[in-house]
């Protein structure tokens, strides 16, 4: 028997895992999108906890953001995915259901992902919000405007400018991260080329493509990211 | 919580820490010696070796760990010529494997954080040292390097810990390092919440005192930012 090709595997005839893998690719797009949307709402938190909260929620703040840059991210996978499945399977049994019931890999490799890039969210919003002029704030306040359209004309946009070359980096983290979801069973695009490798005996292949896909995610991502830059600085005078 | 079990735990856990820091150090200590050739690759001004490392550094940062451990650990088993090759007693360990990894793709990170220090070493020091008659290569040695390492130490310490929390990694290719371990405590207990406080601070432990080792360092390393120390009343006298 003739061994196929590299080209026939990733391919979609018969020997071809070309759809699947696109399939996987897909879904680790999504899951990275799920989990970045979660840490921007945790970022978003955290920096309003340590710019205008008060001490309690500062040291809570705090706290999130050191414990979560200190300890793996593969650690906080295993505690939403075994801790999720232990609470759910609690919840079950008060409903009469019996065994073990595991918590969706999906949600549990969202939250992880969105808890710890929630953490590095929260610093590059802050620092973002920091180096918003006071003078601007001023000039909203002397107009008139009240806290909300101060936040939503003045302070949202240009945070949002200072914020997104630190939002770029956070989503090229969490792209990477989101490989460590296929330990949860999720079909992503590491996953996937694990279960091909696995039943065509051909592991450099499968995570060689694998390795071209993510590149080509977070290359055509970061360009995007950079137009994106450009765009919300045209208003910005240069030299 | 129960106390008991958060001190069995932590005993468990405890005889794996050596395994973890012996990942992170071997890893750090290679890679930062191939992020040092990189660094002087991209600014070697040799057009080659320039698009070399731009390659590699764009190739290992932006692809995920996990992928290259894969890859390394299972991939390159695939080939007849590896497996008979003098290196496939390494390349079949998974510690090796996991060590090479690490090191390769630290070295992508640090070689930029390199990169940038020794391009904020002023032109001036350069210049002094040239008119002191110094080569090429003791130029680099005594006055490039050093300011350039302080410059990078506080991005590099980011980097380190960064490498500390990606051995972890390496236990989904079966190495017990403190991960690995509760990983498979919580799969014979479900008890995920208890140890992965306990696994949570030791590496926040880990990692506190790295940041105060490189913070104390980096004390050490610049005294020129520091106020000059009151001169003894007796040198000061002298002194007139």
């Amino acid at each position: 028997m003739t061994q196929p090709s590299f080209l026939d595997l990733i391919g979609s005839g018969p020997d071809g895992w070309g759809p699947a893998l696109a399939a996987g690719a897909l879904m680790t797009i999504l899951i990275a999108l799920a989990g970045y949307v979660v840490g921007m709402l945790f970022g978003a938190l955290g920096a309003w906890a340590k710019i205008a909260g008060g001490p309690i929620a500062r040291g809570v703040a705090g706290t999130y953001t050191t414990v979560l840059r200190g300890i793996p991210d593969l650690l906080v996978i295993y505690l939403f995915y075994f801790g999720g499945s232990t609470v759910i399977s609690a919840f079950g049994h008060l409903f009469g259901a019996t065994g073990f019931i595991s918590f969706p890999g999906f949600l549990a490799g969202a939250l992880a992902v969105g808890v710890t890039s929630g953490a590095q969210q929260t610093e590059v919003f802050r620092g973002a919000y920091k180096a918003v002029h006071t003078g601007e704030l001023e000039a909203a306040i002397a107009c008139g405007m009240s806290p909300f359209i101060r936040f939503r004309r003045i302070i949202a946009p240009l945070t949002l400018r200072y914020a997104l070359p630190g939002m770029g980096n956070v989503w090229q983290v969490v792209l990477k991260e989101s490989a460590l979801i296929s330990i949860t069973g999720v079909v992503e695009l590491l996953r996937q080329s694990q279960i091909a490798a696995g039943s065509t005996g051909r592991p450099f292949d499968f995570y060689f493509i694998a390795a071209i896909i993510y590149l080509a995610i977070s290359t055509i991502s970061g360009a995007l990211l950079q137009f994106s830059e450009k765009r919300v600085n045209r208003g910005v005078r240069r030299g | 919580m129960d106390i008991a079990f958060l001190y069995e735990t932590f005993v468990t856990l405890i005889s794996a820490i050596p395994l973890t820091l012996q990942l992170a150090a071997t890893s750090v200590a290679l890679g930062a010696v191939l992020a040092l050739g990189l660094a002087v690759c991209r600014l070697s001004g040799i057009w080659p070796l320039d698009w070399f490392a731009r390659g590699y550094i764009f190739i290992f940062r932006g692809t995920p760990l996990l992928v290259q451990i894969f890859l390394i650990y299972y991939g390159l088993g695939q080939f007849r010529e590896v497996r008979r090759s003098a290196f496939w007693f390494i390349l079949r360990d998974p510690y090796w494997c996991a060590i090479i990894a690490l090191m390769l793709c630290t070295a992508a990170y640090s070689a930029e954080i390199i990169r940038g220090g020794l391009q904020a070493v002023p032109h001036g020091q350069i210049e002094a040292a040239r008119a002191c008659g110094m080569s090429r290569f003791m130029v680099f040695r005594r006055i490039i390097l050093p300011l350039a390492i302080r410059q990078a130490l506080p991005a590099y310490s980011n980097e380190i810990i960064s490498m500390v929390k990606a051995t972890s990694l390496a236990s989904i290719i079966t190495i017990m390092e403190v991960t690995g371990v509760a990983a498979k405590i919580i799969s014979e207990t479900y008890r995920a919440i208890e140890v992965f406080v306990v696994a949570g601070a030791i590496y926040l432990a880990i990692n506190f005192i790295l940041t105060r080792v490189v913070a104390l360092i980096e004390y050490r390393l610049s005294p020129h930012l520091r106020q000059a120390p009151a001169l003894p009343a007796v040198a000061a006298g002298e002194m007139r």
